[in-house]
């Protein structure tokens, strides 16, 4: 009775007595759910583009941040520091396109995400040789984030958010809606969509495979710049935040390895309820650090009623 | 010349479904057995042992079982490492209850237990396929490391939260823990590897290798011609998970002396995949020649600079060696997808048809 007890009536009880500190919960769960909504985004417009998948997108997160980081302490200002690791990840995307990719065309899938993870790799060393591998602090004042905090005081509690946070969000949401518009109103964003539907249909209507690729990782590049910036506010740059792209793939299983709308929502719902969870369940009960599995198991779950995740693509299976 | 098949004939289908259908694979293996048994042993220094041949020992034997489950029956899983894990801290339970077990009954017990926790995460098999599969795997990675940190019943409450390994002792000789001579362990391993290669090469050529192989290459068309795909999936998730356990024990037993959770934490996982697939999946021969190539890598990046008198430091040499697996890896999936063995297979036709290519 007691374990029940702790485990249906106990986390519920807590929640309703603290309504402030819940609110703080699910905000900090928001704000993570948004990174990893980010990251498997990414993976999503490279999977859906040329049904890669691309393991490699954690460590791209962390090489973007560590140039920009890495510029920036080499005297480069903050603002010219930005556009220039753009142009360092539009320079990794064709070298991947051509080096990777290209000889690559047409074989099975598990040879690509092989070679996703040896670029994993290499990136991890050639990052590590050049920028070094301690913790780096994020440049978050020189980009003009602010970094001070609202204080709330919701049902005479406290509530406290941070605004980098506010702007981590809000250039999540600006990031997105961009791409959204750009991927349905725009020409390449047509022919990225028409890569993703049928691969020889593209290509006989004249789209470049090999443009729409490196356009593809640049944009996944993009990307993993604004959440290296977001994430490194938060915890500072090194290779540990490699493990956010961890965070990413239940994500991807969640929503479904095709759809923008699956990340998003997917990335949401992680990022709410393994708050949730740690806070109120893993803590008291479990010892902690649960935050770990529980997306992992969660998305198990969730798979076993709809094999191709919430909202990915039926998949059809013929002989 | 060496290798010419002219005059073996076969005279009956058993003589065609035997192992070795040329003569000349016998006198090889029999030659690399040799070498294995005899001549390492002799010229080998604590060093050599410790720094390559145990590990290449153990690395393919985890290779192997993972290659069982990809290779043969076709399901990606990310998750070795941890299957490793559940091998090694069943064993340090089962031999720290039971002091007086013999330790190879030890080994086969603790490799029952990451069979049963293999074949318990290889349910989701059965409804999820491809990359939604190998993310699933990842739930066990990152849940059983998470155990094995929490759960301080399985190292004994140790305030290290590591597990020693003790002194064992088998008819006299110690095999394991600090006083174990390295011989002794390199025999040790080599006759459990010997051992399990030998039983794994004759399941994956019989019958149950074939349903295996028929699940990965259509799981619906082995459906219908009436595999029972629960029962093959299963199946291969525990014998694999058997294997991997087995070189979890070994691995922290027999080389490491020690381990903590963080140890089969996910790069083990993908070091066991790498060599499995630069090794070449689906083959027992590649298994070895990834092992070989991916532990002796390190040591050859710290010994040649420094030999041609370039200065490097150890760290450097750390980001060097990721540097190098990635580009090498990239290098052989480019070059030839099938990975080494396939390179042997290449060598060996060409072997049999010199000195007239026709």
């Amino acid at each position: 009775m007691d374990f029940l007890h702790s485990i249906l009536v106990k986390p519920f009880a807590d929640m309703a007595s603290a309504p402030d500190f819940l609110i703080q919960v699910l905000w900090e769960g928001m704000v993570s759910g948004v990174l990893y909504a980010l990251i498997a985004l990414g993976f999503v417009l490279i999977f859906k583009s040329s049904r890669i998948f691309n393991f490699a997108q954690g460590i791209m997160v962390v090489f973007a941040a560590l140039t920009l980081v890495g510029l920036h302490e080499r005297g480069v200002p903050a603002l010219l520091a930005v556009p220039l690791t753009l142009v360092v990840m539009f320079f990794l995307a064709v070298g991947i396109e051509r080096v990777v990719l290209r000889p690559l065309v047409n074989q099975p899938d598990i040879i690509l995400f092989m070679a996703t993870i040896g670029i994993t790799l290499f990136l991890i060393g050639f990052g590590e040789t050049i920028f070094g591998g301690e913790n780096k602090r994020m440049i978050t004042q020189e980009l003009g984030i602010p970094t001070g905090s609202y204080i709330f005081e919701p049902f005479g509690g406290f509530v406290s958010i941070e605004q980098k946070d506010i702007t981590a969000v809000i250039g999540a949401m600006v990031l997105v809606a961009g791409l959204l518009l750009f991927l349905n109103k725009s020409k390449m964003g047509r022919a990225i969509r028409a890569l993703g539907d049928d691969h020889q249909a593209a290509l006989s209507v004249g789209i470049s495979l090999s443009t729409i690729w490196v356009l593809v990782w640049f944009i996944a590049g993009v990307i993993a710049l604004v959440t290296g910036i977001a994430w490194g506010a938060r915890a500072g740059v090194s290779f540990a935040l490699e493990v956010i792209a961890y965070k990413a793939l239940p994500v991807l299983m969640l929503g479904g390895l095709e759809s923008v709308m699956g990340a998003i929502i997917g990335g949401l719902m992680i990022g709410v309820l393994e708050k949730l969870f740690e806070i109120y369940w893993g803590q008291p009960l479990l010892g902690g650090n649960t935050e770990v599995w529980f997306a992992y198991m969660l998305a198990l779950l969730v798979l076993l009623f709809r094999p191709q995740g919430l909202f990915g693509e039926k998949i059809i299976e013929r002989v | 010349m060496l290798y010419r098949v002219a005059g073996q004939f076969k005279t009956s289908y058993e003589a065609d479904y035997a192992l070795f259908p040329v003569r000349q694979d016998a006198w090889l293996l029999a030659f690399i057995l040799l070498l294995a048994f005899v001549v390492f042993p002799m010229t080998a220094n604590e060093f050599v042992f410790r720094a390559l041949l145990i590990p290449v020992l153990i690395y393919s034997l985890a290779a192997l079982g993972l290659n069982i489950l990809t290779g043969y029956a076709g399901q990606l899983s990310l998750g070795t490492g941890a299957f490793m894990g559940v091998g090694a801290y069943a064993c340090y339970k089962l031999v720290t209850i039971f002091p007086e077990m013999n330790f190879v009954i030890a080994l086969a017990i603790s490799g029952l237990f990451s069979a049963t926790v293999g074949m318990a995460f290889g349910l989701p098999s059965l409804r999820i396929k491809g990359f939604y599969l190998a993310i699933a795997t990842l739930a066990a990675q990152f849940f059983l490391v998470w155990l094995f940190q929490k759960w301080a019943w399985l190292y004994n409450y140790n305030t290290s939260g590591a597990i020693q390994v003790p002194n064992i002792d088998m008819f006299g000789v110690t095999v394991a823990g600090p006083n174990a001579t390295a011989i002794v362990q390199y025999y040790f391993v080599l006759a459990i590897v010997c051992a399990i290669t030998f039983l794994a090469i004759n399941i994956t050529r019989g019958r149950i290798g074939r349903i295996w192989k028929s699940v990965r290459d259509m799981d619906i068309a082995a459906e219908l011609v009436g595999i029972n795909l629960m029962k093959a999936k299963l199946m291969a998730f525990f014998v694999s998970s058997y294997i991997v356990g087995i070189a979890g024990a070994l691995f922290v037993f027999l080389w490491r002396g020690a381990a903590e959770a963080a140890l089969f934490d996910i790069p083990l996982s993908f070091r066991v995949l790498f060599i499995a697939i630069i090794g070449g999946l689906g083959s027992i021969l590649g298994n070895y020649l990834g092992a070989i190539l991916i532990v002796a890598l390190p040591v050859i990046l710290s010994t040649v600079p420094r030999a041609f008198g370039l200065p490097i430091s150890p760290s450097m040499v750390e980001h060097l060696n990721i540097m190098v697996v990635g580009a090498l890896i990239i290098t052989f999936l480019i070059v030839e997808p099938h990975g080494l063995a396939r390179y042997w297979a290449i060598i060996r036709e060409k072997l049999i048809i010199w000195p007239f290519p026709h």
